[in-house]
């Protein structure tokens, strides 16, 4: 175990075996979120409020889901590359920022989409797309912070002691917001606080989130590839490597 | 409390008196910030006591992290960083004077001219001297909370806006419970679980931030 967990931490072997993972995380992100669309899209009934409108939840919830997941798998890779110095653990969270960046945009444009048909406005400063909204912030920083450093093994764990920083905050931040939203905001929203949610609307959800979290993974795979040859470009076997290609 | 850390202070102080321009430009930013306001709001009293905490509130927020861009870089340029670095008392302990240092030489001023800019936003006298208490508990927060982003930015040369960036998502939770008791207090409702929960985030970064920083420094600036 503890041996295999050491060999993860060589760039060469962690690129292998990334290789290796891609096409499976792909083809199975590309199969649950086909299926979820299609279940989501076509199968699953109108909402009884808000007629078809309703749909983008299935990419807004799981989009909103992984921007969160992704901060804290981003902090936790932190925190194991502080700890144990483990150079790929770094490199992870590094790969992570820009998707994680990504799937918080498209939740705050998913969102504001769906709200101006269902709230009359583009945005309201209603308190859970007020966080989400910071935590795009929080995601650009991490993103300005490592690009402005030269050295890059500093700009990394600058990082991530960013990151461990972030993680921290970001209940105080989210329960400020939720404080601050109900006892500020005056005007009533109508929230979509439906008490249980039918099955034929909870499995395409589900499946979108599984997709979704495949997905995040294989561009993961990518991305980290990519960083891979980028750092170790001056090592032999990246050099052997692209000689045979 | 130890030698060092008093040494540090008195340094830290006495540079800040011998650069009168440092010392009084995050006031005067601060000052003129909040005049600012009140011409893009037109002049219109009714609305600028409505506005009025938040423009104040916003303007300290950013005069304090102005001010903080080079709290440790001229010590980082000049080599003095590294013999703190080096010192045999704890860093932590060392970077909490330099913050005191701070916040009593641009702090302070922003606390004391509040109450004026409080009176040109058209509040109640109710409403400003909650102001000034909520001022008086944030900036240090804002203190402890920007040291933490200048240390991780202390080698890069520019790195105002990237500070900022770094560090006013952090500042938000006390910009909102602050500007919440200045304006319950406006409609006369009690404002001592806001000024309770002020005093918890200073407290806690208080306890926190002095480690955190430390450990920026060592690794920033420590080969």
């Amino acid at each position: 175990m503890f041996l295999w967990f050491h060999r993860l931490g060589s760039a060469r072997y962690f690129f292998g075996l990334a290789g290796r993972l891609t096409p499976w995380l792909g083809s199975l992100a590309a199969v649950t979120i086909v299926t979820g669309l299609y279940l989501g899209l076509f199968v699953a009934p109108p909402d009884y409020q808000q007629g078809d409108g309703y749909r983008i939840m299935f990419v807004h919830v799981p989009s909103a889901w992984m921007s969160m997941f992704i901060y804290v798998f981003m902090a936790f890779n932190a925190a194991v590359g502080l700890i144990w110095r483990i150079k790929i653990a770094h490199l992870l969270s590094t790969a992570a920022a820009i998707i994680g960046a990504s799937f918080t945009f498209i939740t705050l444009a998913t969102g504001s989409i769906w709200g101006k048909p269902m709230w009359g406005a583009w945005w309201a400063w209603d308190a859970r797309l007020t966080s989400e909204l910071i935590l795009l912030f929080l995601y650009l920083g991490f993103i300005a912070l490592q690009s402005a450093i030269q050295d890059r093994g500093k700009a990394q764990q600058a990082g991530a002691i960013l990151l461990l920083a972030g993680v921290v905050n970001i209940p105080i931040i989210h329960y400020s917001v939720l404080w601050w939203h109900t006892l500020h905001q005056t005007a009533s929203i109508t929230k979509f606080g439906v008490p249980s949610i039918h099955s034929s609307m909870l499995a395409p959800l589900l499946l979108m989130w599984v997709g979704f979290t495949f997905f995040f993974f294989y561009l993961l795979m990518l991305r980290a590839r990519a960083l891979i040859l980028e750092y170790e470009r001056s090592s032999r076997w990246v050099q052997e490597a692209g000689a045979v290609k | 409390m130890n030698s060092a850390f008093l040494t540090l202070l008195r340094r830290d102080l006495l540079l800040a008196f011998r650069n009168p321009g440092d010392l009084s430009t995050p006031v005067i930013f601060f000052i003129v910030t909040v005049t600012l306001f009140s011409f893009a709001a037109g002049g219109d009293l009714d609305k600028l006591s409505t506005i009025g905490p938040g423009v104040v509130w916003a303007a300290a927020l950013l005069s304090a992290m102005l001010s903080l861009d080079g709290i440790f870089r001229d010590d980082y340029e000049d080599g003095t960083l590294e013999q703190l670095l080096l010192a045999p008392s704890a860093l932590s302990l060392l970077v909490l004077a330099k913050i005191l240092a701070h916040w009593l030489s641009t702090g302070l001023p922003l606390i004391a001219v509040s109450p004026v800019l409080g009176i040109l936003m058209n509040l109640d006298s109710n409403s400003i001297s909650i102001l000034v208490v909520t001022i008086a508990l944030s900036t240090p927060v804002f203190s402890l909370v920007g040291a933490f982003g200048a240390a991780l930015v202390v080698t890069q040369r520019k790195a105002g806006i990237l500070l900022s960036l770094l560090t006013l998502p952090l500042c938000i939770p006390v910009l909102i419970f602050s500007v919440l008791a200045v304006m319950a207090s406006a409609s006369q409702q009690p404002v001592g679980g806001h000024l309770s929960l002020l005093c918890a985030f200073l407290v806690f970064s208080l306890t926190v931030a002095p480690f955190a920083i430390a450990g920026s420094l060592r690794l920033m600036a420590g080969d």
